[in-house]
């Protein structure tokens, strides 16, 4: 653990870094940092050489890093104290969206605050694994039924809203945060296993309540050729991509497939595909490290949390951030049907980095609050 | 209170302790399961990039790199001195991909505007191929406003570089040239007989094309464009054009329906000059009536009537039972044949066979035909090339028609022999006399000139004689008596030049007979009758006027453009007769020497 933690001496002793008096944890800082180099690198490529996306993705990462700078700094007793209120203004928001949100691509997820557009689907992915680890950390773990049931209330009530707007993706992803939370809080094997099974079982009725466009997505997944030029055409062309950039790629603005159009979305969600096509399997193995070292440090951050909050919550947090790496590039590589998540990091946009950034700072201030046990 | 925390402490620490077992498998599992994410996604790449490879790579490629076709230069069409007839230039096309014009409504206008095109008609056009990726716009539009297209750089919208065709001397060769469709294909005349020679190979060239189909970048040429070959023609432009304008002055001074007129050079059978009435403009064809597409000279053929008299007279002469002095009794100018009678336009009484040709006796050479054996009039007939193609295969070429002798009927036999009963075509009349021009042998009639060792004489195709060199000789005497004072053709005079010609009045024939006060005057004759150089039909349909024979009709065409010809081509006079004897080559040198005729011996 000391391999990774630069704030011990030869001598085991622990000093206060500069680091670590604002409160930074240096190697997922590190981390974070080039994953947003490459992706400036990669987006003034897939843009087409356009210097504003470049300037806009910059303003917002810097706006995210800093709220992730901001959000190290508060201890994670008070956001333990805001945990039930933020959850609570996230439901209602999550409410109003539906009722006077705008209605962008065929779904009604943003709501208009005059100034800026705001996700609130975007909070619950904060919000979510918070009030589940709030909730669990105040009684003895596992769970009996009655807080089991309660805590799946929790999950239930804002995945159901945002399945409704409806946005698919982000639904499962606050779910699957909820859920990574009740893991770490230690879920007996057998209602895991009963919950996989009810799951399973409710595949058909989930078909059934799916939108026409889902169903779509699901059977273009399961069969990309039938519609080549249609619902088929950018997981098509987004395995050409990524295919022919070869072990080492076709080299930095020299994809065929992003610089001359083919591949859609290719600098939002798609970003992978034309990051592949240009720098091959050696950059995808060296993204994948990438995004493994911060799930790890995020991991180890869970494992050294010390109290059962903290614990959870870096837990799911991290796994979060995890699932979002796994669904879109398995997405793009047609190893999973498409739904709109973008690379985390990666994708040019705004608000996904914002709640992401939070998330990290979230992390960064589990760590560095810590109170330093005598060992 | 301190109690209860340190409980409360012991009571984490118990359950930290009962649960350690439970976290550490937890964490192998999540270890376990993320571990098999990464492998998967792994797994997937190296699958995608290195087993899937060529083949993902082979589709990366077809969808940008794609071969487009260069269209090839179409060769030009020119005349026997190198004077252009069809040439093609270089002009752009516009077209649009509906999908993505569709989508761009507020740009139509501005289109519109430049392209001179209907908003609706666009409006209906791009929704009638909205699902289609390709429409043409407008064709053929001149560089000019191919650019300004291009500069208003509206997506969807796109120019292609195409030749079109032009035709510099219009409706004068209009039906030899004929024309090509709007994609370069031929359609008429030389255009459609020789298109695979006319037309180029496209070439190819490898391009990247982006999502929109834009050429972004050439890659490389894999195969350069072959320009078409240029065809020679043996027509003559001045002479076409003087024979053009002479003709279409008679069709609209007479009020006829339509006419056409054929040079041939008598020694080579190439065609000089081949011009119709009525005409179209190839170089805008929007009102063209399909009427006026027709070759008239090679298409519609015709009884020859009176014209056919000289072949009679000359199977009279070969048969031996005839001598041009032998008289023959025409009186009272009626002759029965079974229930039939045949007339002359008066009694000329007893004549000689070179009179009855210069009188145009129907009664003479129905005589002549009577007394000689079927086979030999024939002979006469399908030597001169009646009934078969003139072999210029030329499109729409009519074979005429001549029916065999052994199914003659005695009053066939009659009508032949002045012209009704078989049908010929204004060309095949004109090579027909080639039989008197020469040697006596039919010459091949050509449009396309093959090879320049046409110059030389001692390759010129050599027929068989069909008529002996004395037949030719007497034959022609006789022609020329046609065309001076007291024949039918003296219309056809022209001074300083010896003219052999037979004029020709044919009733034309409908349905159930013969129709009154309709015909068909022609004129067919050869200059200068001494050695032959040229040999031309004239023959103007349906003259509704006071005139219609072929002497006041066709002849003076004739002579307007026989002269005009036998100027521009530079052969000398053979009626001079203040030189008798001279070589009169020299006499156009003298005369721009300025020193008056001198002959040289």
């Amino acid at each position: 653990m000391s391999l990774l933690d630069i704030n011990v001496n030869e001598f085991g002793e622990r000093r206060q870094s500069l680091a670590e008096s604002l409160h930074i944890d240096l190697p997922l800082l590190v981390g974070l940092l080039a994953l947003a180099m490459i992706s400036l690198f990669i987006l003034y490529s897939a843009s087409g050489q356009d210097m504003t996306v470049i300037w806009r993705q910059t303003i917002r990462l810097v706006i995210a890093f800093t709220i992730m700078l901001v959000l190290a700094q508060i201890k994670s007793n008070t956001l333990k104290r805001w945990t039930p209120w933020l959850y609570a203004i996230g439901v209602i928001l999550l409410i109003a969206v539906l009722v006077v949100g705008q209605v962008g691509k065929g779904a009604q997820r943003w709501l208009d605050l005059g100034l800026f557009q705001f996700q609130p689907s975007e909070v619950m992915k904060l919000a979510v694994p918070l009030m589940v680890a709030w909730y669990l950390s105040e009684y003895p773990l596992p769970p009996d039924r009655k807080r089991l049931l309660m805590t799946i209330m929790v999950i239930a009530i804002p995945f159901i809203l945002i399945v409704k707007q409806p946005d698919l993706g982000t639904s499962l992803l606050v779910a699957g945060a909820g859920f990574f939370a009740l893991f770490f809080a230690g879920l007996q094997w057998r209602l895991l296993g009963l919950m996989t099974a009810i799951f399973a079982a409710s595949a058909p009725l989930a078909w059934y309540l799916m939108h026409d466009y889902q169903r779509q997505r699901v059977l273009t997944f399961l069969n990309p050729e039938q519609d080549p030029l249609g619902t088929g055409y950018h997981i098509i062309q987004s395995k050409i991509a990524i295919g022919s950039g070869g072990l080492y790629g076709k080299g930095w603005q020299n994809g065929t497939q992003s610089q001359l159009n083919f591949l859609p979305e290719r600098s939002t969600d798609f970003i992978f595909a034309a990051y592949a096509e240009e720098f091959g399997f050696i950059g995808i193995l060296v993204l994948l490290a990438i995004y493994l070292f911060i799930l790890i440090r995020g991991l180890l951050i869970a494992m050294q949390a010390q109290d059962t909050f903290t614990r959870l919550l870096a837990g799911s947090l991290t796994m979060t951030f995890f699932i979002y790496v796994f669904v879109n590039m398995g997405m793009v590589t047609g190893l999973l049907p498409v739904v709109g998540l973008p690379l985390p990091l990666m994708s040019y946009g705004g608000t996904s980095v914002v709640t992401l950034m939070s998330g990290f700072g979230i992390l960064m201030s589990i760590h560095t609050h810590r109170k330093l046990l005598p060992r | 209170m301190n109690i209860n925390k340190k409980k409360q402490f012991d009571n984490t620490l118990i359950d930290r302790m009962q649960y350690s077992n439970n976290d550490k498998q937890r964490l192998l599992f999540t270890a376990l399961v993320l571990s098999f994410i990464v492998f998967l996604l792994i797994w997937r790449a190296v699958d995608l990039h290195v087993v899937s490879r060529d083949f993902l790579q082979h589709q990366g490629d077809a969808r940008y790199l794609r071969e487009v076709s260069e269209p090839a230069d179409r060769g030009m069409i020119v005349d026997r001195h190198g004077e252009p007839l069809a040439i093609s230039t270089p002009v752009e096309s516009v077209w649009a991909n509906p999908k993505e014009l569709l989508r761009v409504k507020h740009e139509w206008a501005r289109l519109c505007v430049e392209l001179n095109l209907d908003l609706e008609l666009l409006q209906q056009q791009l929704a009638s191929h909205a699902d289609k990726e390709f429409v043409y716009l407008k064709r053929h539009v001149i560089p000019e406003i191919a650019q300004r297209v291009k500069r208003l750089n509206i997506p969807g919208v796109f120019l292609t570089k195409e030749y079109r065709r032009y035709y510099p001397a219009g409706e004068v060769t209009a039906h030899i040239v004929g024309f090509t469709n709007i994609d370069d294909v031929g359609q008429e005349g030389v255009e459609l007989a020789m298109n695979d020679w006319l037309s180029g190979t496209p070439g190819s060239k490898r391009v990247i094309k982006d999502r929109l189909g834009q050429i972004v970048e050439n890659v490389e040429q894999v195969n350069l464009p072959h320009p078409g070959n240029d065809v020679v023609l043996t027509i003559d432009r001045r002479v076409q054009y003087l024979a053009y304008r002479e003709l279409k002055a008679a069709v609209q001074k007479h009020n006829a329906d339509a006419g056409s007129v054929v040079i041939l050079d008598a020694r080579t059978g190439e065609v000089l000059a081949m011009a119709n009435q009525p005409a179209y403009n190839p170089n805008n064809r929007d009102e063209l009536l399909v009427d006026h597409l027709r070759n008239r000279a090679i298409t519609d053929v015709f009884e020859p009537g009176s014209t056919i008299k000289p072949f009679t007279v000359a199977a009279a002469l070969e048969s031996g039972q005839y001598e041009p002095h032998t008289v023959i009794d025409t009186s009272p100018g009626l002759y029965r044949i079974g229930q039939n009678v045949i007339r002359d336009f008066r009694n000329y009484g007893p004549i000689n066979v070179a009179t009855i040709l210069k009188k145009s006796s129907n009664v003479g050479v129905s005589k002549l035909a009577l007394s000689m054996k079927p086979r030999v009039m024939w002979d006469v007939f399908a030597g001169a090339g009646f009934g078969e193609t003139t072999g210029v295969s030329f499109p729409g070429e009519s074979m005429g028609l001549l029916s065999d002798y052994y199914s003659w009927r005695k009053i066939e036999r009659a009508t032949l022999s002045f012209g009704y009963g078989l049908s010929v075509t204004a060309l095949q009349l004109a090579r027909a006399y080639t039989l008197f021009a020469g040697d006596g042998g039919l010459k091949p009639v050509t449009i396309v000139r093959q090879s320049p060792h046409q110059r030389d004489e001692s390759l010129y195709y050599k027929s068989e004689s069909v008529l002996s060199a004395e037949t030719v000789k007497n034959v022609r005497k006789m022609l020329q008596s046609v065309v001076q004072d007291g024949g039918t053709g003296m219309n056809a005079q022209i001074p300083g030049y010896k003219i052999a010609g037979k004029t020709g009045t044919v009733k034309k024939s409908g349905a159930g007979g013969y129709i009154d006060d309709s015909y068909l005057s022609v004129f067919v004759g050869m200059a200068p009758a001494s050695d032959p150089r040229l040999i031309m039909v004239v023959m103007v349909n349906e003259p509704r006027g006071e005139e219609y024979y072929g002497g006041a009709v066709a002849a003076p065409v004739f002579s307007k453009v026989m002269s005009g010809a036998l100027r521009i081509l530079d052969i000398p006079p053979d009626d001079l007769p203040l030189l008798d004897g001279a070589q009169v080559a020299s006499v156009s040198i003298d005369r721009l020497n300025g020193t008056g005729l001198r002959g040289v011996q």
